[in-house]
């Protein structure tokens, strides 16, 4: 067992966690994070991206004890109390979502590239091309992510 | 009945409708902050094991030994269930099919695909019980798996005719023939299945969680390998699923194997299956081939069809099984006014996972032959494809109609959605360019597809499967019926429960719009349960969220039971202030007679708290239960027709692809879908549904099919290996609508969620044979497959 230090969503925790648990069941099952879903386990799907030090990762992919002394960011850290971010507002106006499975890790990722600029549809799309969602087909997700983006909202099609 | 764009209908009221507004849904918040209830994240009862699977490494082999007692010396394992216990703890799963090889949920002495489970291992989390699989050892004796369907045991061989087929092939001036496959593929939702199973000793009963989608025919399925009467099954799901398609419908299966576990290590035990179990050996579509043979009359009249059927089910038929074969029966020539119709259905066993439900069930497989034969007819009549549906479509002024399998198709106007799509998709324009692009040498091509949807599934028409003369001697079965109960708390609050068991298609935000309506409230006064209890919901053996029957008996149901309750109210109101029941009006959460009111909270509080001063015959309390029920589903007649669903959509698509000739890439230029499904209750709902089912019609269309190597082992068990389209993958789709009301449901809405993955591999394949000019081609139109086809 190993003992790890980690600040999750603002909140320091320091837990012993065997050296081979991953992050998204450290998350899910240790911390009680259930918003981070788990889609494949083989870093395809997208759906249990998180923010590690802010950059998005697929918390499948790393072990808990890799995330010592970093700060982890999940879905519950991104509504302000009551009022959803505008991402999340987005998400809602755009039905960019239906059974939600998949949200979870795209707010996260999209999070992190709209921390980095302005992206276009092409780059949203781009960043898409890593989470995998069998409900929307994809393209209000697209929307709604452009409309915080302040880019072309209305090439939907 | 003509297309009309309506804002309502049914309904009388002098107020602004909630149904048909595009709002956004209720159910969005909880998902976006990470509040979901999936089933891995709910612990409904505490202290579970946790169980591993062992499975099958081999398509076909004896087990000659299997040994857990390695993995029980481990300190934390907590037991293991062999599957020669659960051959002695259960009866194999009932099926419609008489004298076909047992099912169990776990396999004893003969594993038949790779991925069957053999036996259950519990540990005290999921870490060691997948380290304890390793302990267990099996010995296998290898058996030659059976891949091809031509080579598969036929468990099941009938032959329906109908009208005069022969006279109808003998008059033709042209015969087309040709061989098509519907490939193997998954929706593959993106949460996998997920039981916990408590066994009740002292019950003698089973209380099992999963995020099962039904249909509850597979609750008495479960109930009957368990050997408990139903009320000893009961089966709760989660508030939220994420996602399912028809597929979680099999999770069934391992509420059995899990609830034997529980059963005989005495605690409850959960699982959440991996991704890989979940490719491996969760259910998969049926692979279908199919010959076709269609005669045409010089014009292009389509005089018969042909179908020789066979359906790959893989190892095991398994409830609902053979439903795939029979879903469209009502629909043989699908949206054309043919008259003759023979087919041939075989239904094989293969060494490959057993089918079960997903999105589209035999549509998909049903309209590539059909709408393939229609574009190979029109090249050779020297017609347009457009030209030759429309000489065929069933006319706007022939419903309801009758097809001769005894399909009853309700509304539409055909004609005119075909003509929608060809104007959005700038079908003449296209064609042009067409033109240019092949003096240019350049592989452009345009596909057509007009397709029925069947929504509202009979439950009777499985049972097709038997002869007439089977069938006399049990017990006829039919109809589609769905329960909802409504509540009124004592302060007013209002609680709907259904039992349509969604994974994410909006059902909680469409029936508080139906409630709204009916009592004259808000939808964000309305909450609504969707979890289902079998022990308490109001349900029926139709229940379930499959064969897109939501919006024409799931809303049906909450729009009847709210009318009871409504009617209730009046009749409440009336006495209080002096006036008849009929002259109430429910608006604005009050009960107004003229410019008096009194609030739905006050009416609420006298029917809870002073019952004695309800009007006579009243009963105390506000809830009320109904079932919807959409009419003329009967049983299979002597003549082997069925009405096989209750509402039928209407789509018509266009799709303009370009093939590059280095590479074999398909790029979808443009797609155009034209719906006409009715009255739709929530447009923005609609959309998505549109939109996703585009994106499963895509997937077997150019990326997905589950394959296996020579010995059966699956060559696609994770998503690198499955390949399902992403954002960039999906071309921009234009999407129109008519709203032709459904005459035979409570709303006059049909189902719509499963169209696109009817029509899209049809209208993909027909514009990549005309790009190609070719009449064979076969899905998915993979890079490589196209470029074989190029050589």
């Amino acid at each position: 067992m190993t003992s790890i230090d980690v600040e999750v969503n603002g909140r320091r925790h320091r837990e012993t966690v065997e050296p081979r648990l991953l992050l998204s069941d450290f998350l899910r099952h240790t911390l009680g994070l259930t918003g981070t879903h788990v889609g494949c386990e083989h870093g395809v799907c997208g759906a249990c991206t998180v923010l590690l030090d802010g950059a998005a990762v697929r918390s499948c992919l790393l072990l808990a004890v890799q995330t010592d002394g970093a700060r982890v960011q999940t879905v519950e850290s991104l509504a302000r109390g009551e009022e959803l971010s505008p991402l999340q507002e987005a998400f809602h106006e755009c039905h960019a979502l239906q059974c939600g499975f998949c949200t979870p890790g795209i707010l996260m990722a999209a999070t992190d590239l709209l921390g980095r600029g302005r992206p276009d549809r092409a780059e949203i799309e781009d960043l898409l091309s890593g989470h995998l969602c069998r409900c929307t087909g994809y393209s209000p997700i697209v929307d709604a992510i452009a409309r915080v983006a302040g880019a072309d909202a209305g090439g939907a099609g | 009945m003509a297309a009309v764009k309506l804002t309502s209908v049914n309904v009388a009221t002098h107020q602004e409708m909630w149904v048909g507004r595009a709002i956004p849904r209720f159910e969005d918040e909880a998902l976006l902050r990470g509040e979901g209830r999936f089933m891995d994240d709910l612990a409904p009862v505490p202290h579970a094991g946790h169980a591993a699977i062992l499975r099958s490494q081999l398509a076909h082999a004896r087990v000659t030994r299997l040994d857990a007692s390695r993995a029980l010396e481990h300190p934390d394992v907590l037991g293991v269930l062999t599957g020669a216990e659960v051959v002695a703890m259960s009866r194999p799963f009932p099926v419609g099919v008489e004298g076909v090889r047992p099912y169990y949920s776990a396999a004893a002495e003969v594993a038949r695909y790779a991925g069957e489970p053999l036996a259950v291992v519990v540990a005290r989390d999921r870490y060691v019980a997948e380290d304890a699989l390793e302990l267990v050892e099996v010995d296998y004796e290898p058996l030659e798996p059976v891949l091809e369907p031509q080579h598969g045991e036929v468990v099941s061989d009938r032959t329906f005719s109908y009208g005069d087929p022969d006279g109808a092939f003998s008059q033709a001036a042209l015969i087309v023939r040709e061989r098509f496959t519907f490939p193997r593929w998954t929706c593959a939702p993106l949460e996998c299945y997920g039981v916990v199973a408590d066994w009740s000793h002292a019950g003698g009963s089973l209380t099992a969680w999963a995020n099962f989608q039904g249909p509850f025919t597979l609750h008495s399925v479960a109930a009957g390998a368990l050997g408990l009467p139903g009320a000893k099954l009961r089966l709760i799901t989660p508030p939220d699923s994420g996602g399912s398609f028809g597929i979680k419908a099999t999770v069934y299966v391992y509420v059995v194997l899990l609830g034997l576990a529980s059963r005989k290590l005495g605690l409850p035990v959960r699982w959440t299956e991996d991704r890989l179990e979940h490719l491996a050996g969760s259910a998969t579509a049926t692979a279908r081939e199919t010959e076709v043979e269609a005669a045409f009359a010089p014009d292009g009249e389509l005089l018969g069809l042909r179908y020789d059927i066979v359906d790959d089910v893989g190892a095991y038929l398994r409830a609902p099984e053979p439903a795939t074969t029979y879903r469209m029966h009502g629909s043989l020539g699908g949206a054309y006014r043919v008259r003759n119709v023979v087919s041939r259905n075989r239904v094989v066993l293969t060494n490959r996972c057993p089918s079960g439900l997903n999105r589209g069930f035999g549509g998909p497989q049903l309209y590539l032959p059909l709408e393939r034969t229609m574009a190979i007819a029109a090249k050779r009549l020297g017609l347009d494809p457009a030209e030759l549906a429309r000489r065929n479509l069933v006319g706007a002024d022939e419903f309801p109609y009758r097809t001769p399998s005894g399909g009853l198709y309700d509304s539409g106007d055909y004609e005119a959605a075909l003509d929608e799509a060809l104007e959005l998709s700038r079908y003449a324009e296209r064609r042009e360019e067409q033109q240019r692009a092949r003096a240019e040498d350049r592989l452009f091509g345009i596909g057509l597809a007009v397709v029925v949807e069947p929504s509202i599934s009979n439950m009777g028409y499985i049972t097709l499967a038997q002869t007439a003369e089977e069938r006399a001697q049990s017990l006829p079965k039919s109809g589609n019926a769905e329960g909802a109960t409504i509540l009124i708390t004592p302060l007013g609050g209002i609680t709907v429960r259904v039992g349509t068991t969604p994974q994410g298609q909006g059902h909680a935000t469409v029936c508080a719009q139906v409630v709204a309506d009916a009592l004259g409230v808000r939808p964000a006064d309305v909450e609504v349960l969707t979890s289902l209890d079998t022990s308490t919901s109001a349900w029926t053996v139709a229940s379930g969220n499959y064969s897109s029957r939501f919006s024409g008996v799931g809303a049906g149901a909450v729009h009847l039971a709210a009318q009871k309750l409504a009617a209730k109210l009046r009749t409440i109101a009336a006495q209080e202030l002096g006036v008849e029941p009929h002259e109430v009006e429910l608006r604005e959460s009050k009960a107004w007679a003229g410019e008096e009111a009194i609030s739905l909270r006050r009416l609420a509080g006298l029917a809870h708290w002073n019952p004695d001063a309800l009007p006579p015959g009243i009963e105390a309390g506000l809830m009320e239960t109904a079932f919807y029920s959409a009419p003329n589903l009967g049983p299979p007649d002597e003549e082997d027709r069925v009405a096989s669903s209750a509402a039928h959509g209407f789509i018509a698509d266009v799709a303009v692809v370009e093939v590059d000739r280095e590479t074999g890439a398909v790029t979808v230029l443009d797609y155009t879908t034209v719906h006409d499904a009715g009255r739709l209750l929530n447009p923005l709902l609609v959309d998505g549904q549109v939109r996703g089912g585009f994106a499963h019609g895509i997937g077997p269309a150019l990326f997905e099919r589950i394959e296996h190597d020579e010995d059966g082992n699956l060559l696609t068990g994770s998503f690198m290996d499955y390949l399902c389209p992403t954002a960039p993958d999906l071309p921009p789709l234009r999407i129109g609508h008519l709203e032709t009301p459904s005459p035979f449901t409570a709303l006059g809405a049909k189902g719509l969620g499963e169209g696109n993955t009817m029509s899209v591999p049809a209208a993909i394949a027909n514009a990549v044979a005309d790009a190609l000019g070719i009449d064979h081609v076969e899905l998915p139109l993979t890079p490589p497959r196209v470029w074989d086809l190029l050589q």
